[in-house]
């Protein structure tokens, strides 16, 4: 056991390696930076010794955390843990659930009354986000399609909101779900040509249909005004009732709660429906899934379209918190962005990519000196999920059906 | 006429770049059958540590000739290095995991090292050196090529000829070739599958660390988002001529870069890119096995 938990030289010499490694590898782009036009070089040799300190101390802890995996992994198929562990605990027993639940839901209601506008401002993004990786999580996470464009869905929601309301004065609430069906619309449209693609096919798709919404917003000026986008968008209305711009933030604060409650509601109704496990199936074996008579165009299109509802309807309420769109909000990076909660947070666990979400967008935001720093941190997240937590931070639960031996009866047990 | 020819000959210059890139593409794809979304990032780095290397020794006043070999040599030192590296962090450990893992992977590497040049260099556009002289006997011929295009394109087609010749006829070409058919195959008859994965990416990053150079140096500037563009155009160019294939890799990339150079010059030059889009996507809908890939049977 010893050899587990103690660093070996061998690892010191090997970690020495690896530094001196990195030291090389990024001795041009880290030490040396050059100004062509004046011709002077600035030598930063202080980053070298940075660079190669980081990448010892990393690749130390990475080899005590596999081999702490390994060991655990070897003691949980001997001995099977009856108790379930804390975090699952939390989710599924009632008495832990309902009081968490609780004091979660006070504290958010009365988030507006507690904190400034300021503050309330930057939970809707937040939250915005929460519905955003819930939505991509249907296609992600559950159907295992992995929709590298669905910003561009976001993007119709927001621009049918502006266009709509500058053009023809229609309101938020008769926008909302006009905006959302269109983007289901556009989510058909290009599902059902590409969704016959094998996985990376349709990635590398999804991410050319995404930039090119994006590049036709720009250039396309009589219709979307170009790159200086379209400003002076209503907020949301609440029977026409003249609100100030405070009361108008919390207002947006609490539709933001509700469509959060509502995505949760559905998400977790469906993930549980006959079309729920047929995508469950669909991600984990296409030609199984094939032989039990699942319709694999079908399942495919549905996740694929209600993922683009829900970006639709998040548009429309960015549009309108905003009050201003252009396509510069659109770009691969926010695509990325949402890619990146929901894998954090845990691939088809709604509780994970609610967590993902606001870690991954309130840390930023109260971390402003690291902010330079954010797009660095999410590659890395994403390379280091995958290769060393794969299920996310909180691992989706699944309902299974198991035969009690000693009761001779069917028990639903929730299980990993 | 004249014009039709310009277009005709610049778009061979854009399809050369995108050969060189899209060929890192499709042997990564043909061996692991991954689409190593950072590959764009290393033709970057490639450029950015040609412009650092060129603009170092020019200070220090090297002779011309001396710069062009070293800054040359550096980029595909480090680019391959890099590429290497990529694929041993976040590739390698997850050789058996599900499809997705990996590309998601790729996908970070490609956000962090755009984002790490970014912060350790600069955000703007850089100016970068001509390395690529321009010669005397080609001055009657100046309107219609210049000098820089006809080196890319004479650069491509060596690096073709020897690619070709490196894969049918020497060992290592032979051992990849076995691996991409049969991994565990290979494995059996004694061929050393990580190693050569490793080289297969080393000669990738090597080849778009070229084509990072000639581009650079025929366009004049750079900044660390080039490679996402370009990552992308050569892997439309890979996907269009048959992902695997590397014949296929040359034909994409002509179609591409005609199409391209044609569509700009005829059409609109705003919607460049979006032609590069639309190419993929039909090509994916109507022929994903693309123009001279084999359509693949799943076998359970």
């Amino acid at each position: 056991m010893s050899d587990t938990q103690v660093i070996l030289y061998r690892d010191v010499k090997k970690g020495l390696l690896v530094a001196l490694w990195f030291m090389f590898l990024t001795f041009p782009i880290m030490v040396i930076k050059v100004n062509p036009i004046d011709k002077i070089i600035i030598w930063r040799w202080q980053n070298m010794f940075l660079v190669g300190g980081a990448s010892f101390f990393l690749y130390l802890f990475s080899q005590i955390f596999l081999r702490k995996r390994k060991t655990s992994s070897q003691g949980d198929q001997a001995a099977k843990p009856s108790r379930l562990p804390f975090q699952q605990a939390l989710i599924t027993e009632s008495k832990f659930f309902i009081p968490a639940l609780c004091l979660f839901g006070l504290f958010w209601l009365s988030f507006p009354w507690l904190f400034s506008t300021y503050q309330t401002n930057i939970m809707i993004t937040a939250l915005m986000y929460v519905v955003l990786g819930l939505g991509l999580n249907i296609v992600v996470g559950v159907a295992g399609l992995l929709d590298l464009g669905y910003v561009a869905f976001y993007a119709v929601g927001a621009y049918s909101y502006a266009l709509l309301n500058t053009h023809f004065g229609l309101g938020f609430w008769t926008v909302l779900p006009i905006g959302a069906l269109l983007a289901m619309l556009f989510g058909i449209l290009l599902g059902f040509p590409v969704l016959r693609l094998r996985g990376d096919y349709l990635a590398i798709v999804t991410l050319g249909f995404g930039e090119i919404i994006r590049l036709i917003l720009e250039n396309w000026n009589e219709f979307s005004q170009g790159p200086s986008g379209i400003s002076n968008i209503a907020r949301p209305g609440f029977f026409g009732i003249d609100m100030s711009l405070d009361a108008a933030i919390s207002y947006t604060y609490y539709l933001m709660i509700c469509l959060v409650l509502a995505t949760i509601f559905i998400v977790n109704r469906l993930q549980n429906s006959r079309i729920g496990r047929a995508w469950f199936a669909l991600r984990e074996d296409e030609i199984a899934c094939q032989a039990m008579g699942i319709d694999k165009t079908k399942t495919k299109l549905t996740a694929f379209a209600l993922g683009a509802t829900w970006a639709g309807m998040v548009g429309v309420i960015f549009a309108a918190k905003t009050t201003f769109v252009n396509p510069a909000s659109f770009t691969f990076l926010e695509s990325a962005i949402i890619l990146c909660i929901v894998v954090l947070g845990g691939m088809g666990s709604i509780v994970g990519v609610i967590l993902g979400a606001l870690i991954l967008i309130l840390l930023p935001e109260y971390l402003r000196a690291f902010s330079d720093y954010r797009m660095l941190v999410f590659g890395a997240v994403l390379v280091t999920m995958m290769v060393f937590r794969p299920q996310g931070i909180i691992s989706n639960i699944r309902r299974t059906y198991a035969i009690d031996e000693d009761l001779g009866q069917n028990t639903v047990r929730q299980k990993e | 006429m004249d014009y039709f020819i310009e277009l005709f000959l610049s778009g061979l210059t854009r399809s050369s770049i995108y050969a060189l890139i899209a060929l890192g593409y499709t042997m990564v794809y043909g061996i692991i059958g991954l689409i190593n979304f950072a590959h764009g990032e290393i033709y970057m780095i490639g450029a950015f540590t040609a412009l650092i290397v060129s603009t170092v020794l020019a200070i220090y006043g090297f002779p011309f000739f001396a710069i062009v070999a070293l800054t040359v040599l550096a980029a595909i030192i480090w680019s391959s290095a890099y590429g290497y590296t990529v694929e041993k962090i976040a590739y390698k450990p997850l050789r058996n995991a599900p499809r997705l893992s990996p590309l998601i992977s790729a996908i970070g590497m490609s956000i962090f090292l755009q984002n790490y040049v970014l912060l350790a260099q600069t955000s703007d556009f850089l100016p970068f050196p001509a390395l690529i002289p321009e010669f005397q006997f080609m001055e009657p011929y100046a309107h219609i090529i210049g000098s820089s295009d006809l080196v890319i394109l004479l650069t491509t087609i060596t690096v073709m000829v020897l690619l070709t010749l490196l894969i049918k006829y020497t060992k290592t070409g032979q051992a990849m070739r076995a691996t991409s058919q049969d991994k565990k195959m290979a494995m059996l008859v004694g061929i050393n599958v990580d190693k050569i994965i490793g080289i297969t990416f080393i000669i990738g990053s090597a080849l778009a660390a070229i084509g990072g150079v000639l581009i650079a140096s025929h366009i004049g500037q750079i900044n660390f988002y080039i490679g996402f563009i370009a990552g992308i155009k050569a892997f439309t160019a890979a996907v269009l001529g048959g992902i695997g294939s590397i014949p296929g890799a040359f034909l994409g990339s002509l179609i591409l870069g005609l199409t391209e150079s044609f569509a700009t010059g005829y059409v609109s030059s705003d919607y460049e890119d979006v032609f590069a889009f639309s190419l993929l996507v039909l090509i994916l809908i109507f022929r994903p096995a693309g123009l001279l890939g084999k359509s693949s049977i799943e076998k359970v």
